[in-house]
């Protein structure tokens, strides 16, 4: 089989045997969900209810007058108990409106999300604008880990034309096996999702790319989607980061995106599975995006799964699902281990961005002290963005703006290539992220 | 070859005398007083622009922050100019949340650098307080500040000049400038509810409003964003409303009475503040 790929990256191990086998299973009603007003990139939401209201399952509870934001939704039924700044996943506090569930309300409710029948989308009575504005309405966002709007991605500008879509079924993340078990389960969701999402912005062509190590998702859409000519199925080398959006449309279009541009310049725009399933579901059952597929797993879970759990629940309840955590465990991460974000605590909820919750143990997380630079160069072979992250790390660890932008940071996609490849352990991405900051606040001020 | 190292030699010596830059000999008195260690606390690229331009009149005589009020006198006895009024400013380190006080989440095993513990958060479960990894040392130009045993910065207060390095380092925004005579602070950033902050830092600020009750001047301290604040325009000191404060972070003039260098060095870390 031809595979395609891009030009440098990195094989770490995958470990994705945890859970790569086991069905996604229904997360069962937590007690209380914490729903952030900021799940996504952009504007914050303004709470649309008080504290003391009843709120239904479904019922949008915050939105915002702003074009790059999303509504968020109560995902249970209960009474809102509180709303204050709670810790939040990706650091920090943000405003939440906290959720009690009604007792009357088992915690074995049925699921429509996880639903196997196969209900056929009929797309042809629909109008774009009618699809961005479902999109919208049911508070989608990019669900690959970014939680980027999907309807702005849908929107693109005038001068730019979209005559593709690639749906992101890479999922080159170690341990996550989220979008594979979607891919296996709601198939043809999916494809319907897809084709919504290429009716709203006029594309002619649909493009789903999969890495070669999910065989059965592989040949399973490809067997669906025969019959749909717009649809192409791309398989794809197993590498990472494959699932990065410049690296895929890299991969399967051989088109580059310039550097600080957005897929849509190359006249592409990228979904993951995930937000093709969200999509399908928002505009077949009008359902807004409560709940998602979250792979619990790594060494330190005693019983690892794929869950569908409501947005809002508390870690510590999904790590309960899961038989709990072992003895001797270190590190919590919200993601992958490349590019997830160490977790302080548990009493974090699950957010739309959320693909993942991964335990590892001690021994998996040794990390020696870091050694001088030996100017080896395997960041820069490993680098994606082909940029050379050895003296970018150190323009930002020195503060040093302006030949850190005459690198072109701000280019780095912060996959972790650089610091996984460097033989003296350097923490080269931290540094790079420093960098960033620091430009973009230098920035901020002189503008 | 020796023809031309003697030719040279005169050659380049007429040339010095011809083509000498004539260098107001001010600037020359100038460098000699102020300390010259390029500090950059004045804005300026160096302490030779500095006195260049100070000659010029272009900056105040008292920009000069690591000369302070001295240095001050002397530069306008210099240029003939009257001494404007100098005060004399510290860094004080808002927070007293270290290691036996605050309440830890997680263990930081990335880069040591507040800067680079602050993207991710840290392990601190207050996300307002001090990181104690550092930084302010690191940028201290007259190691006028170090971190003591309880992970919390400690100012010398007889080497401090207050250039602000340390404000500019500090990614949490804890250390502040301000004149010597202001001597009520509170010592806490925490802006979290009062039930919150107090389990995870025994020295938190819990916003119960005693101290702006008991404080002499009206609306010397305010409750802001659930943190008492002291109105230092109103207020610089003020021994009652120190007394009552459920969780002692507010503090009339303490540390500036024994934290000078050769206290901390003679004491040892531990039994400095």
């Amino acid at each position: 089989m031809n595979l395609k790929t891009f030009k440098h990256g990195i094989h770490p191990t995958y470990n994705k045997e945890f859970t790569s086998g086991k069905g996604i299973e229904n997360c069962p009603v937590p007690k209380k969900v914490i729903i952030p007003l900021q799940q996504h990139i952009g504007r914050p939401c303004k709470p649309l209810v008080k504290k003391g209201d009843e709120v239904t399952e479904g019922q949008k509870i915050g939105d915002v007058e702003a074009f790059v934001s999303t509504p968020v939704h109560a995902s249970i039924t209960g009474k809102v108990t509180d709303i204050a700044p709670y810790p939040y996943p990706l650091g920090g506090m943000v405003q939440s409106i906290v959720i009690q569930r009604s007792e009357d309300i088992s915690d074995k409710t049925s699921n429509d999300f996880n639903n196997k029948e196969n209900s056929k989308l009929d797309i042809s009575s629909l109008t774009s604008e009618d699809i961005r504005l479902a999109v919208h309405s049911a508070g989608i966002v990019g669900l690959g880990g970014a939680a980027f709007p999907t309807h702005v991605k849908l929107s693109p500008p005038e001068n730019k034309e979209i005559d593709a879509i690639i749906i992101n079924g890479c999922e080159c993340e170690p341990y996550l096996t989220a979008d594979d078990r979607l891919m296996v389960e709601h198939s043809e969701k999916i494809l319907y999702g897809a084709l919504a999402i290429m009716k709203a912005v006029n594309a002619g062509k649909i493009y789903i790319g999969i890495e070669a190590n999910k065989k059965d998702a592989l040949s399973l859409i490809k067997e669906k989607s025969a019959h749909f000519k717009e649809i192409q199925v791309v398989a794809l080398q197993v590498k990472y980061p494959q699932g990065a959006e410049k690296m895929l449309i890299k991969a399967v279009l051989n088109r580059d995106v310039p550097l600080g541009g957005l897929p849509m310049d190359a006249g592409v725009v990228v979904q993951n599975v995930g937000t093709a399933f969200a999509a399908y579901n928002a505009l077949q059952n009008k359902k807004p995006l409560t709940q998602r597929v979250v792979t619990v797993t790594g060494p330190g879970i005693t019983e690892p799964k794929n869950l569908m759990v409501r947005i809002g629940t508390p870690f510590s309840d999904v790590i309960d699902v899961c038989g709990g955590i072992k003895e001797g465990n270190k590190k919590v991460i919200m993601g992958g281990p490349m590019m997830g974000i160490a977790q302080s605590r548990l009493d974090v909820p699950v957010i739309k961005g959320t693909s993942g919750i991964l335990v590892l143990m001690e021994s998996d997380t040794i990390r020696d002290f870091y050694k001088p630079c030996i100017r080896c160069a395997g960041c820069v072979d490993a680098c994606p963005m082909k940029l050379i992250p050895y003296r970018l790390s150190d323009f930002g660890r020195f503060h040093m703006t302006e030949e850190f932008k005459e690198y072109g940071g701000m280019g780095c996609i912060e996959c972790g290539c650089c610091s996984f490849t460097c033989p003296s352990n350097r923490p080269l991405v931290h540094w790079i992220r420093i960098g960033k900051l620091r430009l973009r606040e230098a920035e901020k001020k002189s503008a | 070859m020796g023809g031309l190292g003697i030719f040279f030699a005169v050659f380049l010596s007429i040339a010095d005398r011809k083509l000498a830059v004539k260098e107001n000999p001010l600037i020359e008195e100038a460098l000699s007083i102020i300390p010259g260690i390029n500090c950059g606390a004045c804005g300026l690229p160096s302490c030779h622009v500095f006195a260049e331009r100070v000659v010029k009149g272009d900056v105040p005589v008292n920009l000069c922050m690591a000369g302070g009020k001295e240095v001050a006198e002397k530069l306008s006895k210099l240029l003939g100019i009257d001494t404007p009024d100098t005060e004399k400013v510290l860094a004080v380190v808002l927070c007293k949340g270290g290691t036996n006080e605050s309440v830890q989440n997680a263990r930081y095993i990335g880069e040591k650098t507040c800067e680079a513990a602050n993207i991710g958060g840290g392990g601190k479960a207050c996300i307002y307080g001090c990181l104690g990894y550092g930084d302010c040392v690191k940028a201290c130009p007259f190691d006028a500040i170090d971190i003591n045993d309880n992970s919390i910065p400690v100012v010398f207060y007889d080497t401090c000049v207050g250039c602000g390095k340390c404000v500019e380092a500090c990614p949490r925004n804890i250390i502040e400038i301000h004149p010597d005579d202001q001597k009520l602070f509170v010592y806490c950033k925490n802006k979290d509810k009062g039930a919150v902050a107090r389990k995870i830092c025994k020295v938190a600020c819990v916003a119960c409003t005693l101290c702006t009750k008991d404080c002499e001047v009206e609306g010397g301290i305010e409750i802001i964003d659930n943190l008492a604040t002291v109105n230092y325009s109103k207020c610089k000191e003020s021994e009652a409303a120190t007394k009552r404060c459920p969780t002692k972070c507010i503090y009339n003039d303490i540390e500036k009475n024994n934290t000078s260098k050769n206290f901390y060095v003679s004491r040892g870390k531990k039994e400095a503040v």
